[in-house]
């Protein structure tokens, strides 16, 4: 090989290395990437008031609204869950409860989260008597509407998890009031056993 | 004929030629260096934002959940910046008065999105997906590390293309449980190599021929 074809050699990796911008940059719409045809910038245009997604009708007024008809006919507020509650969807709404609810409402639902601690008007305890005895259907309409300075976390939840998220507020309610004669007796003796057993629950694996 | 180079020219020579090899061997290691250094990945450099927003307070003080804000991190390739009635749920309230919180008032008034500067940046050429990466195992402080000790956002990790890689080639080093995938402080136990085995199966992790194929990031 010639000397020159060795220079050639050398050059061209400094050469393409200043090439990469263009495919890292690229001209198109991603995510969250601002936008310079339109005026408000988004390039992830808002829907069309009114649009409704394939499958998400939601019209069905127990499953997506909470709602039932009474015997007069009026719409209220449902009492029963749309569907039947089990572990799994208990789990599901702990799991959503302590993300979008707890920051106020409190682990327990006392209403002394951490920003109401901060400042945030208190909500109420859910263990009060006017919403220990309020109908799932009241619970699913607040978290879907909103309620006094309550917003709505339609957004952050879907029905299925609202669903499950009333379902543990309602365990919530029970934990709080709970009789020793209603534990089943099984679980019943763990009550007795030992301290260390219960304050040093066991990782889960 | 009288010689024309000095004797001491032969000494000079050969220092100029292991000179050369040392200037080539030299600037091969500083190239090498400088391309994974955080001068050009912009690791460790926390930006400015339009909204001095704190991860270190609101989830190291506050406690939030990171999908409290991230919401669609679980279900899409984003994980979702979220929108301006997002902040609004609390800061209706809560230094409503701040002049610190004047853009993100002027957003939730004008609907004007809050033009937030970007920390973590990939090529445009790599589809990386959160959602999948959450779902199999893999926790948020994984690659963008303790947020909740950072009072401004920065990136923690190069982002480039071989540290990807290091992570699809050995994916049961960071495989959590499913209850610790959004804990920020957590950290591998001593048997991790064990626990994350474990894990592949349980979580169904793909081969690595899959894991490392171009297709899985470059479309």
């Amino acid at each position: 090989m010639s000397i020159g074809k060795y220079l050639i050699l050398l050059i061209t990796p400094f050469a393409l290395v200043s090439c990469r911008n263009e495919m890292h940059d690229q001209p198109k719409a991603k995510s969250y990437r601002a936008s310079a045809i339109f005026d408000d910038s988004l390039s992830m245009r808002p829907v069309v008031e009114g649009t409704v997604a394939r499958g998400y009708l939601r019209a069905d007024p127990l499953y997506d609204q909470g709602k039932m008809i009474d015997a007069s006919g009026k719409s209220i507020d449902a009492a029963t869950f749309p569907f039947p509650v089990t572990k799994t969807i208990l789990d599901r709404g702990q799991e959503r409860f302590n993300i979008y609810c707890s920051p106020c409402h409190g682990m327990t639902g006392e209403g002394d989260g951490m920003v109401v601690r901060r400042g945030f008007r208190p909500p109420p305890s859910y263990h009060m008597d006017r919403l220990r005895t309020a109908t799932p259907g009241h619970f699913f309409d607040v978290i879907s509407n909103g309620f006094g300075t309550m917003p709505d976390y339609a957004m952050q939840l879907s029905p299925a998890d609202r669903w499950a998220v009333v379902a543990y507020v309602k365990a919530l309610q029970v934990s709080q009031h709970a009789t020793v004669a209603e534990i089943p007796p099984p679980i019943r003796s763990e009550l007795d056993a030992p301290k260390t057993a219960t304050a040093a629950p066991s990782k889960p694996e | 004929m009288s010689q024309i180079f000095h004797r001491s020219t032969n000494t000079l020579a050969r220092v100029t030629i292991f000179g050369a090899l040392f200037i080539v061997v030299g600037s091969l290691f500083a190239i090498n260096e400088f391309t994974r250094s955080d001068y050009i990945t912009h690791a460790f450099v926390a930006r400015e934002q339009p909204v001095q927003f704190s991860h270190k307070h609101h989830v190291g003080d506050v406690g939030l959940d990171c999908r409290y804000c991230h919401t669609s991190v679980e279900k899409s390739a984003s994980a979702g910046i979220p929108p301006t009635r997002i902040c609004m749920n609390c800061h209706t309230q809560i230094w409503k008065d701040s002049p610190y919180l004047e853009p993100v008032r002027a957003s939730y008034r004008t609907g004007k999105p809050i033009h937030w500067t970007r920390v973590h940046h990939l090529p445009d050429f790599v589809y990386f997906n959160h959602s999948i990466h959450v779902a199999k195992g893999v926790g948020c402080s994984t690659c963008h590390g303790r947020v909740d000790q950072m009072p401004l956002m920065m990136q923690v990790n190069s982002l480039q293309m071989e540290w990807c890689l290091d992570c699809h080639r050995n994916p049961e080093r960071a495989l959590r449980p499913k209850n610790e995938i959004f804990n920020t402080t957590w950290t591998a136990p001593s048997d991790q190599e064990e626990r994350g085995k474990r894990l592949a199966k349980e979580y169904n992790i793909q081969a690595r021929a899959v894991l490392e194929s171009c297709s899985t990031c470059h479309r």
